[in-house]
């Protein structure tokens, strides 16, 4: 299994992004090789409108099983990521990555998808 | 730290006046930021000393090279938008009608066509009257709000909350249900939505919230002038009870309302009495929900 | 003929009041359009009970996808500057809402692949009232640019009703792109303003927006008696006409909350609208001459 999280840092100690469109980091959990992974996002600042495509392009690319964000994505980014048959879950706005992930193991993060 | 954003759909609802009230109300906890950046009106109440400023820049135009053009017409012909004025052999480009959208530029044979980023106005971080820290823009003419702003904006609130160690980042909403909105709420932990019982408002309030759900973002609505028509106040409060959004006030048709705003002053500084108590209690009813909600933003 | 526009600087001042109002007093004697061209937000039509008379679909162009013979190089992708499509592994994904319609992806493609295809942004829909015909667009939701709608709405007006010689626009508030799609072709434009700190500041942002255009203004100042003087101060200043002062009363806050007409019920405010009335009427005189 392949777990992304919207990250404002690349480590299990930063804080997840609740943004999708406009998050900072895209932080990918490899859990077979143990690896954790990141994807700088930043230049979305740039784009005025449309970043949420632009990043789930980036994620798409990624290939992740499962996606851990805060708020939901906008309708967009939702319409891409469906493509990308992968499961949404959401409501860590506020957690670390590791908290997160722990409540996504738990079962606590709502389902998005 | 949380973030609490106060939009109206519909303009002139007191909604500027409220978040400027409860800036006043939780000064010492927060960050005050403006994205209604089109209407750009809590300046007037907060007073910022425009203390740090920087140049946005946002959206591209074409631009045409003189000395390179060959006054061959394709720019004109696969233009849309008639942003190619011609006079003779002279080509430029109409920069109101002109989209951005770069076609020109690629089918120009000798690269006389480049895009130039605008400079759409100015954003500052400042100190207000009330000791808070303030995020606000002012937009030039004919340049439009857009969701990259009020995302530069927020994010500079965020920042200087988190360096300042304050409770809340509280957001003057953008108007509308376009991309400023969206970028608006994008993040938000609470949202306050300002309402007033007339076909208009409750038309826009239903529309404006159609966009909140898609971010399930938990909602509280003042319904402001309530008494001015019981009867779409009445219609408004069983709205908010099946989409089980918290009514967090109803204010009375005041008229302090505006003799604040002419005082330059916010209403919880002007009126003593009812509405002063009441914007006070909802204030603080917003604060603990927000407190009693997990994560941060 | 005149074409009126009538703006603001920030929503919530007047302008749907002042344009229903008046186009309905105008009516009483002569054929009148009034447009609504706040599509993200239309609300003159809570105002008008008119009989629907003819509806519309309007549509945009988009390109669409074919891919048999895409070779998925992604130039596409490559020369939209509004990221409104992209490539997501082996295909290729149009977002409608983001896209501008500037036709460069379709026309640039080597195997033709993305052929401009109409999409619907919204509808047009027009009504009858008496003497009062009243078309409104309404972009769909979810539909994020207000721009070629309204385009098309005043390419559609000027058509259709040629031969009426008062048009009336209600134009979306602010000082961005829509407003000015809304207003480049007026003959004149009316701004609505509260004399009040918002009203002004929101109103010296929409003279010089007029003033860009080069546009003849006027000013209705609505709930008159409310704020301070300032407004009228500087409309002095800069020499802009004040064409009516529409009094500040709690009745008609009521009359508007339930969608009722004001001019009717309340006489001080009839009296006001008679002379905007009769400015337009004016132009409309000086226009034919």
């Amino acid at each position: 299994m392949k777990i992304a999280f919207t990250a404002k840092g690349i480590d299990w100690d930063a804080q997840i992004d609740p943004r999708f469109g406009r998050t900072d980091y895209i932080v990918v959990y490899d859990e077979e090789a143990d690896t954790l992974t990141n994807t700088d996002n930043r230049e979305v600042e740039g784009i005025a409108h449309g970043a949420g495509p632009q990043t789930a392009q980036k994620l798409f690319d990624l290939a992740p099983d499962v996606l851990i964000t805060g708020n939901g994505p906008g309708g967009n980014a939702a319409a891409a990521l469906q493509k990308a048959k992968l499961k949404i879950f959401t409501g860590a706005g506020g957690m670390t990555v590791k908290e997160a992930f722990e409540a996504y193991k738990k079962g606590s993060l709502q389902d998005f998808s | 730290m949380k973030e609490i954003v106060v939009i109206s759909g519909k303009g002139g609802t007191g909604k500027t006046s409220i978040t400027a009230s409860f800036s006043i109300l939780g000064t010492k906890d927060l960050v005050a930021v403006d994205c209604d950046v089109d209407a750009a009106d809590m300046h007037i109440l907060l007073k910022p000393d425009l203390g740090e400023s920087q140049d946005f820049y946002s959206g591209e135009v074409a631009s045409i090279d003189q000395t390179k053009c060959i006054a061959c017409d394709k720019c004109a012909k696969v233009c849309r938008f008639n942003a190619i004025d011609r006079e003779g052999v002279r080509y430029s480009v109409n920069t109101l009608n002109c989209e951005g959208c770069g076609y020109c530029a690629r089918v120009c044979p000798v690269g006389a066509i480049t895009n130039i980023s605008q400079k759409v106005g100015v954003w500052y971080m400042s100190n207000t009257r009330g000791g808070f820290s303030m995020v606000h823009a002012k937009l030039g003419i004919g340049a439009d709000n857009s969701g990259k702003l009020v995302a530069h904006v927020k994010n500079q609130a965020k920042a200087l909350a988190r360096r300042q160690g304050k409770k809340y980042v509280l957001v003057d909403g953008s108007p509308g249900i376009g991309c400023p909105v969206v970028s608006s709420l994008s993040g938000a932990n609470y949202v306050v939505l300002v309402t007033e019982p007339t076909v208009s408002g409750i038309h826009d309030l239903k529309r404006v919230y159609e966009l909140v759900k898609n971010f399930k973002i938990h909602a509280g609505c003042i319904v402001n002038k309530a008494d001015i028509n019981p009867e779409i106040t009445e219609q408004i409060i069983v709205y908010l009870r099946a989409e089980g959004i918290d009514l967090l006030a109803r204010l009375p048709y005041e008229e302090n309302f505006t003799k604040a705003m002419v005082a330059g002053q916010t209403i919880v500084e002007f009126d003593n009495g009812m509405l002063k108590k009441n914007l006070t209690d909802t204030w603080q009813r917003v604060c603990r929900i927000v407190d009693e909600q997990q994560g941060e933003s | 003929m005149s074409d009126v526009v009538i703006a603001s600087g920030k929503g919530g001042t007047g302008k749907t009041t002042l344009s229903t109002n008046l186009a309905t007093l105008l009516a009483e004697e002569d054929p009148v359009v009034l447009v609504d061209l706040d599509v993200e937000e239309p609300n003159s039509g809570l105002f008008i009970n008119g009989t629907e008379i003819a509806r519309e679909i309007k549509y945009k162009m988009i390109p669409r996808w074919e891919s048999d013979a895409c070779t998925l190089c992604g130039l596409c992708q490559q020369v939209c500057n509004f990221h409104s499509i992209i490539k997501l592994g082996k295909e290729i994904m149009v977002f409608p809402q983001l896209c501008h319609s500037c036709f460069a992806c379709s026309e640039l493609c080597p195997t033709n692949c993305l052929p401009m295809v109409p999409m619907r942004m919204g509808q047009t829909t027009h009504f009858k009232l008496g003497n009062l015909v009243f078309v409104e667009s309404r972009l769909d939701i979810g539909q994020e640019q207000a721009v070629p709608l309204i385009a098309q709405t005043k390419e559609c007006v000027k058509k259709k009703y040629s031969s009426i010689g008062f048009k009336i626009y209600d134009a979306p508030p602010g000082t961005s792109c829509p407003v000015i799609e809304a207003a480049k072709d007026a003959d004149f434009i009316i701004l609505v303003t509260e004399p009040t700190p918002f009203g002004l500041n929101d109103l010296r942002l929409a003279v010089e927006t007029m003033r860009e255009l080069s546009k003849p203004i006027g000013i209705v100042i609505n709930r008159h008696g409310i704020g301070n003087d300032e407004v009228d101060a500087y409309c002095a200043v800069e020499n802009i006409p004040v064409l009516a002062r529409l009094p500040n009363d709690r009745r008609a806050a009521q009359l508007y909350s339930r969608g009722e007409r004001i001019y009717t019920q309340l006489p001080e405010f009839k009296k006001e609208l008679e002379k905007v009335a009769l400015h337009i009427r004016s132009l409309s005189e000086g226009g034919r001459q």
